[in-house]
């Protein structure tokens, strides 16, 4: 540590300078190289995925063959393909479920997929989807997580016998005793909701089989955790050696979505094999929304034992963590990589968790930036906004009483985690310092003063990085672990080697998604040598046949700076340890006397003895055989690097779940506008200690790009699902990132105290406005609206709820229905008709007018009595879709009333209804009531759900006009009267 | 996300375009700037056998003034109708209205036109047309017909353009002296579809509004001139007539109180903005 501190004040030093991203030239310029871009083989087949328009249904049939005629179609891809090549990935808990790469039994999401055609362009794929025939038999979906985890909810793996897949409870400290002791005790509960960090770039592959020798290979943005190869492999029945992945030199982003490729590389590895083709897969928006992966959402009912003074002396957690629908690796790893640090940034000595994971029928969840820290940050920073509210203190004494103190690092917290340095109050001091908080208290007396909602918020998080990749194992139980054999560490890799010109280069097991790695490492290393950042070049790519990696490797879980450019750096400085004796003998000194600066490698006490680094570096390539007697060559050096303080769980399930612990205080105001319910914020300050920073440009970009994220997550963002499990955020005009507009600049401020722990003294800072900015914003809102329970995301009609629960009712309640809010589409009407009652029942009764009276049916063929199936082409706009449905009449009191039932699917997804009809009589004419239920699943529910409900009503307007003229006999018409309060459906 | 396959026709003029509308009728589609189109053909939501293009056409692309009214070409892009009227500053509604109409960049493609032939409920030159009581000039092989704005829009995406007939061009009227006009919506985000939009027309003795975003096709309301507390009733009772629904972006509750209080502010606005 001495020594890389000398070697970092040095003057010349280019680490902690914020140098330009050397990367952003080729972005800018349309230079990137991204995997859509990357060249393919002749003969690549291009794949499109069939994928369920049900949450929750068995498969009971697929029929492929019409597709296969299509010209240009090579292959269709089934489950029958996938059970004879593959078998179902590895589950993180004990239980028998199956998550195979494609529906085998059942879909369980709706975006699951169940096949996939391979043909000569994604057009001509595309179009053979609509040729491929599923017959599904539908099931109840679960998709409430806390409806799930009841005994009576439908089962989503029957196998398993619930849908709770782990249940484990802990306890650190003597949590009962504090409990039972504290004046106080505080709780609340939280249903934090899914939502995801999108990227730019949706996933894409090119996979291809060599049958020669059984080898998969895959180009595919995977960014790891590199534990998932094993995964893939053991998914594809081959060893390791015969999956062999390789990354793109450029990513459009990952946030960690992109550990979701893995399923679909295996899929698309098996494509490929079926074929004898190469495939490229180019996953679209739809997909991407509807069915790539999510953060968790999770219910956490959290309670504090407080003292009298606010002290917290216990927490108690009850999380119940919703992973969707399959438990896919390494899930649930969001619930537990927070485990060691539940107690968050402050010094409690008792705790008590209960943690279960359920599953329902939504998307697998994976890795997403900041992953688990918002949802455990969530509770627990406004428990604490909480304890001082109905303590009556000071939310911020509150906050500042309980931080962990400077005099305790490294400090063990109750779960393991071992926090390596920080100074909090300092760094919270920082934040408020300068007239800051005295600012914002006066901006909020001023506006409250002028009757306009105005709020402050705090919250005070602890961001980990550098995973332990024993933490995931703490699900498990003492004795689990031990039959399965430890897992602990964080190993990462990094390769430097010089070339026959004294060029030097580095590799490393990271495979970046945008944040600089380029940039850095050449600061880092160039520093070794003396050198400048541009003498140094660095390849991000990566394969694993050939490059130097282990399971750790890989994006995320904040590693670079803490991890990979350490490790680099102790790559670098072997190799220089090398070259120092070969120096030594060149200019006839001891190797210690050797220093590197400058671009020239001298004796320290005579810098004129001298020679440039390039002939050094060179001069293993060119004369090994004179180096002499015992001195090696120096070529290339790999160092690992694991932290040791990165032990397996130990029986009492502590855990020291990450190497390196930053802290971060945040505080905000916000402004509530009192019309629309909107939030804006007025000021933002986010401090944050880090470590040591290797590139401060950089650092602020991970921050404020977090920033966004954050806002995002507290006023926009939400994958909402229909109580059927129908995906409503199919496309960005629904599933709502904030753009530049919607995210102002916060004000950013660093202190710095240095890991212990980690080569380079730095600590990850890319996740933790993830974890801390909602709900600093969601305190803040609860402050101005003077609110205890608040949740995300705080849309405007959300925050509008809580300023004003009742509106003004309607002026004549009997001219206008009200309806309870919800999101089925339903409603009812009235219509009269020129016809008797007699009349329009025999038109509902008879086959042939029946198939009239539908909007759209091109054929009606009875298969039952009053069962019909018919092939209907629904027509809103110019918006058509073609459903193949059942209809069926029943509860049939002719001629008064009865119950028309339609389901079915087809290429915009599926749809149900019922309606409920009642004929009068009146005046020869007919009045009909009628009430109706509808479901649209599928695309049309995933990209237009705020136009379903008018398609709907549209629909049963044409309907009700062709009754009219279907029938009322040919002299009653002209038909075209329109009675209609036809509008009044709803 | 690919479109079915479709025949693609470049037209050469009006004539052209509607001979193949005449034609193919219900299985083509006019083209113009492709900003919703073009969206709803890669999800094959719209599958027509062709698309006749007419953004090509100089003859449609046009803005000019006849007759008391802004007569826009199907051609004419909103940023080009944009700059239009910043230039003259004579169409106050439309000049606050069009900054809210996508992005920049979509307005850059985007027709005045095919917004209105869209006919997104939320949409805001439906909303401006429909304040407006404007006319939609339709045309096919056969006839020319104008619309008025009211018996255009029928109901979602839907409208009274025939499968033969193409807008020729739409026709704002213009501000009338003595007549004050206002626009606002509120959007999740700026550039996204409206939770609801107004527009307001304060006339000497009549308040005029428009609502977006709410029913499912932009509404029109017209009372002699209200204040207080009678203002806030009319609004109340507007906003229930509206019968807007829940979605997964606003109750209809929320939807509701936004007619009341963000539709009174744009119709205080509209009369302070009286000549």
């Amino acid at each position: 540590m001495n020594e890389v501190a000398a070697e970092l004040a040095r003057e010349e030093a280019y680490t902690g300078r914020p140098l330009k991203r050397v990367e952003d030239a080729a972005l800018l310029t349309g230079r990137g190289r991204f995997i859509d871009d990357l060249p393919s083989s002749a003969g690549t087949l291009h794949a499109a995925i069939l994928r369920s328009p049900h949450a929750h249904a068995e498969l009971v049939s697929i029929d492929a063959a019409e597709a296969l005629k299509m010209a240009g179609v090579a292959a269709v891809i089934t489950r029958k393909d996938v059970t004879a090549l593959t078998r179902p990935f590895t589950v993180g808990v004990r239980q028998p479920m199956q998550h195979w790469c494609l529906a085998v039994d059942r879909v369980r999401y709706v975006g699951e997929p169940v096949a996939v055609v391979l043909a000569r362009d994604r057009y001509l794929a595309e179009d053979a989807l609509d040729a491929i025939s599923v017959e599904y038999r539908p099931l109840p979906p679960v998709i409430d997580p806390e409806r799930a985890a009841r005994a009576d909810a439908p089962l989503l793996h029957p196998d398993v016998g619930a849908n709770v897949v782990s249940d484990r409870s802990f306890a650190y400290g003597d949590p009962e005793a504090a409990f039972a002791e504290a004046p106080h005790v505080v709780g609340t509960t939280i249903r934090y909701p899914r939502n995801s960090v999108t990227p730019i770039e949706c996933f894409g592959m090119i996979a291809d089989w060599r049958p020669d020798d059984g080898t998969y290979e895959i180009t595919t943005h995977f960014q790891g955790p590199f534990a998932l190869h094993p995964v893939m492999a053991l998914a594809l029945k081959v060893p390791g050696t015969k999956v062999r992945i390789r990354t793109p030199p450029d990513s459009g982003g990952s946030y960690g979505v992109k550990q979701g490729v893995v399923p679909y590389a295996v899929l698309m590895a098996v494509a490929a094999r079926v074929a004898g083709r190469p495939v490229k897969w180019i996953e679209d928006r739809l997909e991407h929304l509807s069915a790539a992966s999510s953060a968790t959402n999770r219910v956490t009912r959290i309670e504090a034992a407080v003292a009298e003074d606010g002290r917290v002396t216990a927490l108690r957690y009850d999380q119940l963590e919703d992973c969707g629908a399959y438990l896919k690796a390494p899930e649930p790893a969001t619930l537990y990589r927070m485990h060691g640090t539940l107690t968050g940034a402050y010094q409690i000595p008792n705790l008590t968790v209960r943690n279960r994971v359920v599953l329902t029928n939504k998307t697998p969840t994976g890795l997403n930036r900041g992953f688990g820290g918002p949802q455990v940050y969530y509770a627990l920073e406004r428990l604490m906004h909480r304890i001082a509210d109905e303590l009556g203190l000071d939310r911020l004494e509150v906050i500042r009483r309980n931080l962990v103190p400077k005099e305790a690092m490294p400090y063990r917290a109750a779960a393991g985690s071992l926090y390596d340095s920080g100074d909090y109050a300092a760094t919270v001091d920082l934040a408020i310092g300068e007239g800051r908080l005295v600012g914002l208290l006066a901006r909020r007396e001023k506006a409250r003063k002028e009757g306009r909602l105005y709020g402050i918020g705090f919250a005070a998080v602890v961001e980990p990085s550098v995973s332990n990749m024993g933490y995931i194992t703490t699900v498990l139980t003492a004795e689990e672990r031990e039959k399965a054999g430890p897992k602990d560490g964080a190993v990462a890799s990094a390769t430097v080697a010089l070339d026959p010109l004294g060029g030097v280069s580095v590799a490393v097991a990271s495979t970046p998604q945008g944040q600089g790695h380029r940039t850095v490492l050449s600061q880092v290393v160039a520093d070794v040598f003396g050198l400048r950042p541009e003498d140094v070049s660095v390849t991000v790519e990566l394969d694993t046949a050939r490059d130097a990696w282990s399971i750790a490797a890989g994006n995320y879980s904040s590693r670079f700076a803490a991890a990979v450019a350490g490790t680099a750096h102790l790559a670098a400085m072997r190799l220089r340890d090398r070259l120092a004796p070969i120096a030594a003998q060149r200019l006839n000194v001891p190797a210690e006397e050797i220093v590197f600066s400058g671009g020239k490698v001298a004796a320290r006490s005579n810098p004129e003895n001298s020679l440039s680094f390039h002939r050094l570096a060179g001069a293993s390539h060119w004369s090994p055989g004179t180096l002499g007697d015992g001195v090696d060559p120096a070529l290339r050096e790999t160092a690992f690097w694991s932290p040791p303080e990165l032990a397996a769980p130990d029986r009492g399930d502590v855990i020291n779940s990450s190497a390196a612990y930053g802290f971060i205080f945040d505080m905000c105001g916000v402004e509530v506008d009192r019309d629309t319910g909107k939030v804006s914020i007025d000021r933002y300050v986010t401090a944050h200690d880090a470590g040591r920073l290797l590139n401060p440009a950089l650092a602020d970009g991970q921050v404020r790009g977090a920033f966004a994220n954050a806002v995002g997550a507290a006023f926009y963002e939400e994958f909402a699902y229909g109580e059927d499990g129908r995906c409503l955020n199919g496309t960005f005009a629904d599933y709502l990132v904030p753009t530049a507009c919607e995210v102002p600049e916060p004000e950013i401020l660093h202190m710095a105290c240095p890991s212990p722990f980690t080569p380079l003294g730095a600590k990850g800072i890319g996740e933790g406005n993830c974890m801390s900015t909602p709900v600093c914003l969601a305190n803040a809102v609860a402050d101005a609206l003077g609110v205890s329970d608040i949740d995300l995301p705080l849309s405007p009609a959300q925050v509008m709820a809580l300023i004003e629960p009742n509106e003004p009712p309607p002026p004549h309640a009997a001219a206008v229905e009200a309806r309870e809010p919800g999101r089925a589409l339903s409603g009812e009407g009235t219509a009269t008709i020129a016809a008797t009652p007699d009349e329009i029942w025999r038109a509902i009764l008879d086959p042939a007018s029946l198939a009239r009276l539908l909007p759209g049916c091109e054929r009606l063929e009875a298969i039952d009595e009053n069962t019909y199936a018919a092939d209907v082409t629904v027509r809103v706009g110019p918006v058509t879709g073609r459903y193949t449905a059942r209809v069926r009449l029943s509860e049939l009191q002719p001629p008064h009333s009865l119950r028309l039932d339609g389901d079915g699917g087809g290429t915009l997804g599926t749809g149900s209804g019922t309606a409920w009809i009642v004929l009068q009589p009146a005046d020869g004419s007919t009045r009909i009531e009628y009430r109706w239920e509808a479901e649209a699943g599928g695309k049309v529910a995933a990209v237009g759900g705020r136009m379903l409900e008018s398609a709907a009503r549209l629909l049963i307007r044409q309907m009700l006009q062709r009754l009219e003229v279907g029938a009322a006999p040919a002299a009653k018409r002209p038909w075209w009267r329109k009675h209609l309060p036809l509008g009044k459906g709803r | 996300m690919k479109p079915a396959p479709f025949d693609y026709i470049r037209a050469g003029s009006v004539d052209e375009s509607l001979d193949a509308l005449h034609e193919l009728g219900d299985e083509a589609r006019i083209l113009a700037g492709g900003q919703s189109l073009a969206a709803m053909l890669n999800m094959r939501l719209v599958r027509p056998t062709a698309l006749i293009d007419i953004s090509g056409l100089r003859e449609l692309d046009r803005a000019e003034t006849r007759d008391d009214a802004i007569e826009v070409g199907a051609a004419c892009t909103q940023a080009a109708l944009s700059h239009r009227l910043s230039r003259e500053g004579r169409h106050p509604l439309l000049e606050a209205a069009l900054p809210h109409v996508g992005h920049y960049q979509t307005r850059s493609r985007g027709t005045v036109c095919g917004s209105i032939a869209h006919a997104d409920p939320s949409a805001e030159l439906p909303l401006c047309l429909m304040a407006l009581g404007g006319e939609v000039l339709l045309r096919s092989r056969q006839k020319r017909r104008r619309v008025p704005a009211e018996a255009f829009f029928l109901g979602v995406i839907s409208t009274a353009c025939a499968p033969d007939e193409m807008i020729e061009a739409v026709r704002f009227p213009l501000p009338k002296p003595a007549y004050g006009y206002a626009f606002d919506e509120v959007s999740r985000r700026h550039g996204d579809f409206a939770l609801a939009a107004f527009a307001a027309i304060a006339g000497p003795r009549t308040i005029r509004m428009a609502v977006g975003g709410v029913a499912d096709r932009p509404v029109s309301r017209e009372w002699p001139m209200l204040e207080g507390a009678a203002l806030d009733d009319a609004l109340n009772a507007f906003a229930w007539e509206l019968r807007g629904q829940d979605d997964q972006h606003a109750t209809a509750a929320y939807r509701r109180g936004l007619v009341r209080k963000v539709g009174r502010r744009v119709i205080e606005e509209a009369m302070r903005c009286r000549g």
